[in-house]
């Protein structure tokens, strides 16, 4: 079979299991946010954390709540591993510097998991399993929580109630990401992956020379790394690394893991706002993007330019034999288009216009289809931002979902949009213009380098947490800088975003006229699409030019 | 009582509350109970698919090793430098010397002129190891892994290699290439990843033969 039809059914078969899951998981998802049911195990959790699972919260309660919740989880992950030495199965290491330990906090509750440390030297095992992997499960959740509650923001009417914020996260956790992570683990135990809390098991080779292999709980961490769009692997070389990721069908069941819940969320979202093809065309939207970035992606790995590919004849540097170009290239677009920044290739030793594509992926925003929630919400606040232009266009007040969309919620919009841009391209400037930032540069030779700094600043404030791997982030300026972004990044635009739910649910509905834009058509499709696009492109354009499109073309 | 706090505080108790709560059910009965599933079903794949030759541990079949021996040589640091060993089979080139507690790839960009150095050194290297053209030598032998632990090289590496370990070895061609054919693998299902030759199989079943 040639390359490329190998290639092609490789994606056919992963939007073959995408499709199969779509409505029986977005619908069963819908329900766990709709009913008013609690299960026992959950009466018992409201119990003990002492919240009443009837009350719904205003959406400034519930942003409080998420926000006490998340600052408690960076202080609590910070204490884990500023103690860790004297905490137990630490393996011998020592406690994690402040600085380091600061960074790590805010990537793991920020849903981000830039590592900017080697695992296998730095974090032992307690860290890994009781630390980073909680915030794993909560951080994916706290990202949900948000959609739903800006779906009911569009889906309730003359209220100022958008949910309780406790029952939404036990739900997502109880109901929707353990069962998964228990059959994903066993999964891929199957197919090799390691679970096990040896600190290491040393071998004598067949030529003599010793080897150290190491251990750890690392399938039931990577099933949930890959659902909640997490990314932070338990080995420095992440989903490159054998025992995270060890054939091509556990590295098909790892995307298929990442995507599953942003693209079925898409069918929550038309379930709970009572017309499913406005999840059509929000999930076509994506749908698009995403596969143009893919094709873009793996035509560029394939045509190999830059000196050194050609050198050695094929974009084989920094990618695994078991995986090659093609399922290098669907990890590294799928991996962006969500916020997991997991990686089963190096992305700086990409081609220059093929690693230019996760970066230009990720500045999006991460909404094709994006992390899990974020992807949904960040996608919707695009559709009342085209909306809002087609209004413009043809003078009408815009409205969404039979919403209108006034004054406050296009400021909303705006500040929203505005966000992430303004901490990266601050950020990375900032970084260019100190010396100390710019010796960590790896690829010094050319404008990679550069490419090296807006990766990472870009791959931070969009909660992202891949990377150029050859900078060298462990220094003070970066675990603060990057560990400030991401907080920023995070969490100022959840609090826009809920802030336009509480808007939004306040409204009464207007009637839908013969005036009305249908969003759920083509047009919209394309005009949403076209915003995506635009939005991004004016903002970073100028950046992009310095880095991966100076060094392609 | 709880309810005459400012809701702002109350928040902050029922977030330690839940977060206390969720510490302990995913941070510590999650992965034990999935640790003890997991050893219970798959126990070598959970503990690393452990391989032992004669009765010893010599690899894990998914992790790869340096088939290297010592050239008598010292680099400027004065550690011994190791040049590839005749007599088995070469895995890829490794950022991390295959050091399986630093895994990683070199993350040198597609442009930079180290990587370029390196890549044509090794064309060289390996031509001359095979006594073949230099053409010849297929990409995965010329650049570094990203895991710096790929178990795995190409068909074309491995056919590359077969006359040179059997004349190293004393043993018919026919043999060798029976055993690259033992450890290679297509296309899962015939269509995901890539064909690949399992190197640390390999040489294990050329040291099973004594």
């Amino acid at each position: 079979m040639s390359d490329t039809a190998a290639g092609l059914l490789q994606v056919g078969l992963l939007l073959a299991c995408l499709a199969a899951v779509y409505r029986p998981f977005g619908g069963y998802m819908a329900r766990v946010y709709t009913s008013d049911k609690d299960l026992r195990v959950e009466r018992w959790t409201y119990k003990l954390f002492g919240v009443d699972s009837k009350a719904d919260q205003t959406w400034a309660v519930y942003a409080r709540s998420l926000i006490a919740f998340s600052a408690l989880s960076v202080i609590l992950l910070y204490l884990l591993q500023r103690l860790q030495h004297w905490l137990p199965l630490s393996l011998g290491l020592p406690n994690v510097e402040s600085g380091l330990a600061f960074n790590t906090a805010a990537s793991f509750v920020s849903n981000t998991n830039w590592q900017s440390y080697v695992p296998e030297a730095v974090m032992g095992h307690l860290v890994q399993f009781a630390g980073l992997a909680v915030q794993n499960f909560l951080s994916a959740a706290v990202g949900i929580t948000v959609a739903i509650a800006l779906i009911r923001g569009f889906s309730r009417s003359k209220t100022d109630r958008v949910g309780n914020f406790w029952v939404d996260l036990v739900r997502t956790v109880l109901r929707v990401l353990v069962p998964i992570a228990v059959v994903g683990t066993v999964v891929l135990v199957a197919m090799g992956v390691v679970q096990n809390f040896s600190g290491g098991h040393e071998v004598t080779s067949v030529v003599g020379q010793t080897q150290t292999i190491p251990g750890g709980p690392v399938a039931s961490q990577e099933v949930i790394k890959e659902l909640g769009t997490n990314g932070g692997g338990y080995y420095n070389a992440n989903s490159a690394h054998p025992f995270e990721n060890p054939n091509p069908l556990s590295n098909l069941f790892e995307i298929f893991l990442l995507l599953v819940i942003p693209v079925c969320l898409t069918r929550t979202f038309g379930v709970m706002v009572k017309d499913k093809r406005q999840g059509y065309a929000i999930l076509g939207v994506m749908g698009t993007i995403w596969a143009a970035f893919v094709f873009l992606a793996t035509l560029f790995e394939v045509q190999g330019a830059g000196t050194a590919t050609r050198a050695a004849g094929a974009a084989m540097e920094g990618k695994e034999t078991r995986f090659g170009e093609w399922a290098s290239s669907l990890f590294a677009v799928s991996t962006t288009g969500t916020s997991t920044g997991a990686v089963n290739s190096m992305h700086d030793s990409f081609t220059p216009l093929g690693g230019g594509v996760p970066l230009f992926h990720m500045m999006l925003g991460e909404v094709t289809p994006g992390g899990t929630g974020t992807g949904l919400y960040g996608m919707l606040i695009l559709a009342v931002l085209a909306v809002f232009v087609a209004g413009l266009m043809v003078g009408r007040t815009p409205e969404y979902l039979k919403k209108k969309i006034t004054a406050r919620e296009m400021k909303l919009v705006s500040l929203y949009i505005l966000t992430t841009p303004t901490v990266v391209l601050v950020g990375a400037s900032l970084a260019m213009g100190l010396a100390v930032a710019r010796a960590s540069i790896l690829n010094t030779d050319s404008p990679h380098g550069f490419s090296e700094v807006l990766y990472a600043f870009t791959s931070a404030g969009n909660n992202n947490g891949s990377a150029f791997a050859g900078i060298s982030a462990n220094i003070p300026f970066y675990n603060t800088a990057l560990g400030l972004v991401m907080l920023l990044g995070r969490f100022v635009p959840i609090v826009f975003a809920l802030a336009l739910a509480g808007s939004l649910a306040k409204q009464q509905p207007v009637p839908v006229t013969q005036g009305t834009l249908p969003t759920h058509k083509a047009l919209f499709v394309t005009m949403l699409v076209g915003v995506v696009l635009i939005v991004t492109g004016l903002t970073y354009f100028p950046a992009l030019t310095l880095g991966p499109l100076a060094e392609g073309l | 009582m709880a309810s005459n706090l400012p809701g702002s505080v109350r928040q902050f108790g029922v977030a330690l509350r839940a977060l206390l709560v969720f510490t302990v059910a995913l941070g510590i009965v999650y992965p034990l109970v999935m640790t003890g599933v997991a050893q219970a079903l798959f126990h070598g794949n959970a503990n690393g698919s452990i391989v032992k030759v004669d009765g010893k541990a010599v690899a894990s079949d998914l992790i790869g090793q340096a088939y290297t021996m010592d050239s008598g040589k010292k680099d400027d640091d004065g550690k011994a430098i190791m040049v590839a060993d005749p007599k088995w089979f070469q895995t890829r080139p490794s950022a991390s010397s295959y050091d399986a507690m630093a895994s990683g790839g070199s993350n040198l960009g597609p442009n930079n002129a180290d990587l370029v150095a390196a890549v044509e050194q090794r064309r060289k290297d390996v031509a001359a190891l095979e006594g073949v053209d230099p053409s010849q030598v297929p990409p995965d032998a010329v650049t570094a892994s990203g895991s710096g632990l790929d178990p795995n090289i190409s068909p074309a590496y491995a056919a590359l290699q077969v006359n040179r370990v059997a004349r190293e070895r004393n043993l018919p061609v026919d043999k060798v290439q029976q055993l690259v054919q033992d450890s290679t693998e297509g296309r899962t299902l015939g269509f995901l990843g890539e064909p690949r030759v399992n190197v640390v199989k390999l040489n294990n079943a050329l040291a099973a033969l004594g």
